[in-house]
């Protein structure tokens, strides 16, 4: 029988080498800065997400590594919450709120109306890439609804023509 | 001589324009060559006069709402500076009957003050309860808010000094306070007019908190849709910490307390107080079992006091005036004022803060003035999405929340949501069920697969599939929600389902296959 040589097995040391360099840079940045923080996790991913629109499912190899946690546990986290984006978004994050209060003031119309200007589903992005359309419940503007948020701009009182106008401006 | 001029920042009166009229405000004064102080203040809450605009003039701060930016020329030509008459005149601010007929003890300064203003805080009574929680003893303090009658305004109302006086009663190295501003429930939006109109209240209040039980950490979870209200709190913080209200000395007293806002991610579970702890840790916001209770085993396993903003705010007061002040208001066990959200289809909505035993009808129609489309009310849900929908025969009951829950309803947070004759109870019965589904954290059964199951049976039901199984299939499966699941929202899903079908059977009745296709 031969005798087996040792085979050194190369740990691959640093996960998210091969990440794009800015998605790189967003995450070391949120780790950075939120590190030291108890929890550290949701600050972490929402620097992430502030600073590219998305969480990248491919960082999670890298949020994991820096914050000494296993992949399951960061995408468990990434996945849980409506807020956090696995997929790119579009340049404008349309956010049509579809709670009661909402709903009592015509937000069910409003919300057809959305979906047929620009032409996707909850969750979709038009095919310009300029919009993606996400319901959110409730933004707090209870008494002057139905409301919708772009680019974390509030909007009261919006009917189909006002979200016409919204949606008409130049991005 | 400066004129100062008030224009709303609260993210309501933004959305209703209040950033144009502002800076109309500014240029039009600069064309008039007038010198013009425009002060940001949060909003009274009177939202159907919003952009509500104020001049501080020698007969008091005069209103005119609501101001869109065309209106700004006018108002100056017209001589607003000096508070003469226009169109859009209010009188003294104050004055507006829908303001002045309110008991305002918690949100007393909100649309007031500037909200980023230490003197204006100081000035208007802040931070005299720190300075008298100051002088207490620990064990006073708790007593104090337990002798007010306090209990959570986050909906349970369960009372605040028994839950203080747990944490304060556990021995640990380190405890901590948590402020549960994750305020998802549809119609309500105290929290946020606090919280933007007021922040330092809320500050103080946690502060107290923590001198009362021995906490040196407390945190802020925001909900991520509030980016104003994120705003407003990190810049009263970081007033407050220059201040050396917070930190490691606060008001030179020795005794250390300071607070962060972390930002939850759009999942209404973490409303829940175990869940928002996990989402604290880091963690998916998934519900705990209890025991143990977070007073006991909370935040990072240590002592946890949890309590939503209204609680927290309404505790400055409390140790400014004294315990019996607060308690003088109010009916049975509903000590103090509860802040009452007018949401939905509703004239003048808004936020209404009275003292307990207001009915429901003084509030939908001597403050609300009925539906905004001028159609009757035909049903209110109150409590948020987990709330009953109730008839107008039931608007004779009073504030309270006992009086709610022997009515077979809930309280909750004191968001009302108006809706008029065109709802379908039916689909609003639909969309209580398929809410719960999107937003179930999963840890339970009956709330993770009951709700998709109950959105199902609906469905069979609207669409006329033999009416009879589908019910007893609804209320059984109802029945299993109530009594199995883990959290209140598997738990209380049942509540708006049930009181739909009570008091409004006729919307179940006829086929609604459109119901089930429309959404």
């Amino acid at each position: 029988m031969s005798k087996r040589r040792p085979v050194s097995v190369p740990l691959r040391v640093e996960p998210g080498a091969d990440l794009p360099a800015d998605e790189r840079a967003a995450v070391l940045e949120a780790v950075q800065q939120h590190r030291q923080a108890q929890g550290a996790l949701l600050p972490i991913l929402h620097g992430v997400q502030d600073r590219l629109g998305w969480v990248p499912p491919r960082t999670v190899p890298l949020i994991a590594f820096e914050l000494n946690l296993s992949r399951a546990e960061v995408h468990g986290v990434l996945s849980f919450y409506h807020y956090f984006r696995q997929a790119r978004p579009g340049r404008s994050v349309v956010y049509l709120c579809r709670a009661e209060a909402c709903q009592a003031s015509g937000a069910a119309a409003l919300e057809a109306h959305a979906k047929r200007r620009l032409g996707v589903d909850f969750h979709g992005t038009t095919a310009d890439g300029r919009y993606t359309l996400e319901p959110v419940y409730c933004l707090g503007n209870c008494a002057c609804g139905p409301s919708l948020m772009v680019d974390k701009e509030l909007h009261a009182l919006v009917t189909p023509e006002r979200f016409d106008e919204l949606v008409a401006k130049p991005s | 001589m400066s004129t100062t001029v008030y224009v709303p920042r609260d993210a309501t009166a933004l959305a209703l324009g209040a950033e144009a009229v502002a800076a109309a405000i500014t240029s039009e004064a600069a064309r008039r060559k007038l010198d013009v102080r425009v002060v940001r203040n949060g909003s009274r809450g009177a939202f159907w006069l919003e952009p509500l605009v104020e001049v501080q003039t020698a007969a008091g701060r005069m209103a005119y709402g609501p101001v869109r930016a065309g209106d700004v020329a006018g108002l100056f030509a017209a001589g607003f500076l000096e508070g003469r008459a226009h169109a859009l005149a209010l009188g003294e601010a104050g004055s507006i009957p829908y303001l002045k007929n309110q008991q305002r003890l918690t949100m007393a300064r909100i649309g007031v003050i500037d909200p980023l203003s230490l003197e204006d805080y100081r000035a208007s009574g802040g931070y005299a309860g720190l300075a008298a929680a100051l002088a207490m003893e620990p064990g006073a303090i708790v007593q104090a808010v337990t002798d007010s009658g306090l209990r959570g305004r986050g909906g349970a109302a369960f009372p605040t000094g028994i839950k203080w006086r747990t944490v304060h009663d556990t021995q640990a190295g380190q405890k901590y306070i948590v402020c549960n501003a994750d305020e998802g429930d549809s119609g309500t939006f105290s929290d946020r007019l606090l919280m933007e109109g007021d922040p330092f209240c809320l500050i103080e209040g946690m502060t107290i908190a923590g001198l009362a039980v021995g906490a040196t950490r407390g945190f802020i979870y925001l909900r991520c849709e509030y980016p104003h209200a994120h705003a407003a709190l990190n810049g009263a913080i970081a007033a407050a910490r220059a201040a050396g209200l917070l930190g490691e000395s606060v008001a030179g007293s020795g005794k250390a307390f300071d607070v962060d806002v972390r930002l939850g991610a759009g999942a209404y579970i973490c409303g829940e107080e175990t869940s928002l702890l996990e989402s604290l840790e880091g963690k998916r916001g998934q519900v705990r079992f209890k025991p143990p209770l977070p007073a006991i085993k909370g935040l990072f396993g240590c002592p946890t006091v949890v309590n939503n903003v209204i609680t927290f705010a309404s505790v400055p007061i409390v140790l400014a005036r004294g315990a019996a002040h607060y308690r003088d208001f109010g009916m049975g066990r509903s000590r103090g004022t509860l802040p009452v959200q007018l949401a939905g289809n509703i004239r003048r909505g808004g936020l209404v803060e009275c003292a307990f035993g207001v009915t429901l009808r003084t509030l939908l129609e001597e403050f609300g003035g009925g539906s905004r489309t001028g159609r009757p009310i035909r049903a209110v849900q109150v409590g948020g999405p987990l709330g009953a929908y109730w008839p107008a025969s039931k608007f004779d009951t009073p504030l309270d929340y006992e009086a709610f829950a022997q009515g077979g309803g809930m309280l909750g947070h004191g968001g009302i949501v108006v809706f008029d004759d065109t709802v379908d109870l039916a689909a609003q019965a639909r969309y209580a069920l398929e809410f719960c589904a999107i937003e179930s954290c999963g840890k339970c059964t009956p709330c993770r697969i009951g709700s998709t199951r109950g959105v199902e049976v609906i469905d069979r039901w609207l669409a006329g599939d033999r009416p009879a199984v589908q019910e007893s299939l609804l209320r059984d499966l109802c029945n299993t929600m109530t009594h199995g699941s883990l959290c209140a929202l598997g738990g209380l899903t049942p509540l708006p389902v049930l009181s739909a079908l009570e008091h409004f059977p006729q919307d179940f009745v006829k086929p609604r296959a459109a119901v089930a296709a429309g959404s």
